[in-house]
């Protein structure tokens, strides 16, 4: 029982520029089948009941609104949900950064004198690398998910926000399961095949001696309401329940901006977000806690409240949207870029469009990876048009890589002088009839040739697919002054 | 009503029979259109690979050539995007009061050819004649940031001798996205394929859009595969006529 989990590790500072990865990811034709196939039809069932809802743009403007309105004013509302939360009994923990936080659920582990927990998916706990951190003091951390018990089983890392295992296939989950459950737990069965309900079948095993021997859970959440000092987790598979019920502690790991203002608000986002994420009316299963209940579920019931780079977040007037995202991954659904390498190609928890955003703003742009991130869209705008918090992603993006361009203003590069160029060139109309006047000429020597092969660098990454038109003879400035615009 | 042309620097440049095709159709349609010739370069590609400082001086240029007009006609989807939702963001960080009142100026009366001819012509029937099988591929800016909806659809049925052909999951990018194309060129490759497969399914022989640099992209894999599939741009569809087919 003692193998170690995590032989990968989610620290991704370090990895190759997204352009690199993506050319790998581009090359594993069965993930390219795996992921076109997963999101084409998550996109469908989201499409068709979003449609199903009427007023589904004053939802949208409802929840931005709600969003905004807890970003403006987020430490009174953070003081209130701890007062409420004490109030009824929990004990509420702060955390600057991944370190702080991992300390703090290290110290409440080990106080309860345990050597393993059972854990809910949380996107949190992987941003700050929980698991991981835990696993280094000799503790190990289960996930209960199905998708990320194949991901921790596999030595993997997720590759999707809800769906992390998305780019796995039956027959490889099938391997994975009978090679290495048996080193952690419960073997999966002898003559397991890859059906989908014996797979499940035996990750259901597995788990059941783990929910039934826990002492202690760790969780996420979805939504923290301030008024009532309520936590809210939403999933689909029952296990998030059978954590948040069955141990003796609980401890909640949640970002500052999981906050919303009132109980009547959650009404908003349980319309916005199962919809938006699964392409269903309702989650089968929301659970919700406000501190502990007497001979009824977790008894001791801790909540440490990060910030991560949060705070920095909050403080740029057009990058705090970012913090209104629930999580949803419609983003990553629709997205052409991600549909076509998947969420490793990020080098982030956080993949996908949301991920090109989130990342850099959290981490800084100072590593390859986060300066390449700003750049892995292009600009098609489907993000924001099914965000249900309306995030102006392509915006953002925008935004960011004009920060990336600022802070190497005077690195002199390829890229930078070729810009800075060409904007010299168009900042006078002279100057642009002058420069035409060598196209048009190139266009002439070419002759009745429509398009140009092979060219060198930087063209080549180019001309490597596509055919380079040839440039007319005559530009449409010159036709102008040729013709009198054409009334000659 | 004074109505300047964008020709833009990729079209006047590269496509100049888009801004032609452009001129000939506004005339037959009774507009004395201008070509005011200090226009250059709207500086979306600045903008959108992150060189702002190099877009402002592009975008008070605009304001400066197209502010006397009563309406800017471009012939590019994601140009006219450019002005109307980035110029701000720009005009912002210039800190030049100036420049972000001249933008809030010009950006509202800067318009795509399928929303000048709708909008503000109220045409739909430009009395052209095209008699060709031909589909249509809405650019990402056109429709996302401009909301162009189908504006140019109303426009090609109307085009006697057309037959236009439904291009499947047709609001999916194409790839292109200005730098994009060479940061990401194999993603951007990738996506590429599978529009051009899509469009060599409806069996068109041409494929139009609003924008010339999306159509480079999809005509540089087209001609690669020497498929036989045209592109064109709207506007040459739209001037062609009995006597002049093109
Ligand atoms: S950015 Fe919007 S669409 Fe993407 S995960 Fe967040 S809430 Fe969902």
């Amino acid at each position: 029982m003692s193998a170690p989990l995590a032989k990968t590790t989610p620290t991704f500072v370090g990895m190759p520029k997204f352009p690199a990865m993506a050319k790998d990811a581009l090359a594993n034709t069965q993930q390219r089948r795996n992921l076109l196939h997963a999101t084409h039809t998550i996109r469908a069932k989201r499409a068709s009941v979003v449609e199903e809802v009427p007023q589904w743009e004053a939802l949208r403007l409802n929840g931005a609104d709600v969003k905004d309105e807890v970003l403006a004013n987020l430490d009174s509302y953070l003081l209130q949900f701890e007062e409420k939360l004490t109030e009824r009994g929990a004990t509420v923990h702060w955390a600057r950064d991944a370190e702080e936080a991992n300390r703090i659920v290290l110290d409440l582990v080990r106080a309860e004198g345990v050597d393993e927990v059972v854990k809910v998916k949380s996107m949190a706990t992987q941003e700050i690398e929980l698991n991981e951190a835990l696993e280094a003091a000799g503790i190990h951390a289960w996930e209960t998910d199905l998708a990320e018990l194949i991901i921790q089983l596999g030595h993997d890392r997720p590759s999707h926000i809800l769906v992390p295992a998305i780019h796995r296939g039956r027959a490889e989950i099938r391997q994975i399961f009978r090679q290495e459950m048996g080193k952690v737990g419960r073997p999966a069965p002898e003559d397991m095949t890859d059906a989908p309900r014996e797979l499940a079948e035996a990750a259901r095993l597995h788990l059941r001696e783990k929910f039934l021997r826990a002492k202690v859970a760790i969780s996420g959440a979805n939504f923290a309401i301030a008024d009532t000092g309520t936590l809210v987790v939403l999933e689909s598979e029952g296990n998030g329940r059978m954590c948040l019920t069955l141990p003796e502690t609980l401890i909640s790991v949640v970002g500052i901006e999981k906050v919303l203002p009132t109980w009547e608000d959650l009404g908003t986002f349980m319309q916005l977000l199962p919809r938006s994420s699964t392409g269903e009316r309702m989650n089968p299963y929301t659970t919700m806690w406000t501190g502990p209940a007497e001979g009824d579920g977790p008894q001791n019931v801790h909540v440490v409240l990060i910030d991560n780079g949060r705070t920095r977040v909050l403080a740029d007037e057009v990058g705090r949207q970012t913090l209104r995202c629930i999580r949803c991954s419609a983003c990553l659904n629709v997205c052409p870029v991600y549909e076509r390498v998947g969420g490793h190609a990020y080098g982030s928890v956080y993949p996908g469009p949301i991920g090109a955003v989130l990342t850099p703003q959290l981490r800084g742009t100072s590593s390859a990876i986060d300066q390449s991130l700003p750049y892995a869209s292009s600009l098609c705008g489907a993000c924001f048009e099914v965000c249900p918090v309306r995030i102006d992603i392509p915006r953002l993006l925008v935004k960011l890589r004009t920060q990336v361009v600022d802070e190497h203003r005077g690195h002199n590069s390829v890229e930078s002088r070729t810009m800075q160029a060409a904007a010299w060139m168009f900042a006078d109309s002279r100057r642009l009839a002058k420069a035409q006047k060598a196209s048009t000429l190139g266009g002439k020597l070419l002759g009745r040739r429509t398009a140009l092969g092979a060219l060198p660098w930087p063209a080549s990454s180019w001309s490597s697919a596509r055919d380079v038109p040839v440039p007319p003879k005559e530009t449409f400035r010159q036709w102008w002054d040729r013709t009198g615009g054409g009334q000659a | 009503m004074r109505v300047a042309l964008f020709a833009t620097c990729f079209n006047d440049t590269m496509w100049p029979e888009t801004p032609k095709a452009t001129v000939r159709l506004l005339r037959r349609l009774g507009v004395d259109v201008e070509f005011p010739s200090k226009q250059t370069c709207c500086g979306q590609m600045f903008t959108n690979t992150g060189y702002a400082d190099e877009a402002i001086p592009l975008a008070r240029k605009f304001v400066d050539v197209f502010e006397g007009y009563d309406a800017v006609v471009s012939v590019s989807g994601s140009c006219t995007g450019s002005v109307r939702e980035q110029y701000a963001d720009l005009a912002a960080r210039s800190g030049d009061a100036a420049l972000a009142d001249g933008v809030a100026k010009v950006a509202p009366k800067t318009y795509e050819l399928s929303e000048f001819l709708v909008d503000v012509l109220g045409v739909t029937d430009v009395g052209a004649y095209f008699p060709h099988r031909v589909t249509y591929h809405p650019t990402c800016h056109s429709l996302r940031m401009l909301k162009v909806g189908d504006k140019p659809l109303q426009l090609l049925r109307q085009v006697r001798g057309i037959d236009l052909v439904e291009l499947p999951a047709a609001d999916e990018c194409c790839g292109f996205g200005g730098t994009f194309a060479m940061k990401n060129a194999d993603v951007s490759v990738a996506m590429g394929s599978d529009k051009v497969r899509r469009i060599r399914d409806t069996e068109a022989e041409v494929v139009v859009a609003g924008d010339n640099s999306c159509l480079a992209h999809i005509g540089g894999l087209l001609g690669r595969l020497r498929s036989g599939v045209r592109t064109l741009h709207l506007a040459e569809i739209l001037a062609s006529t009995d006597g002049d087919v093109l």
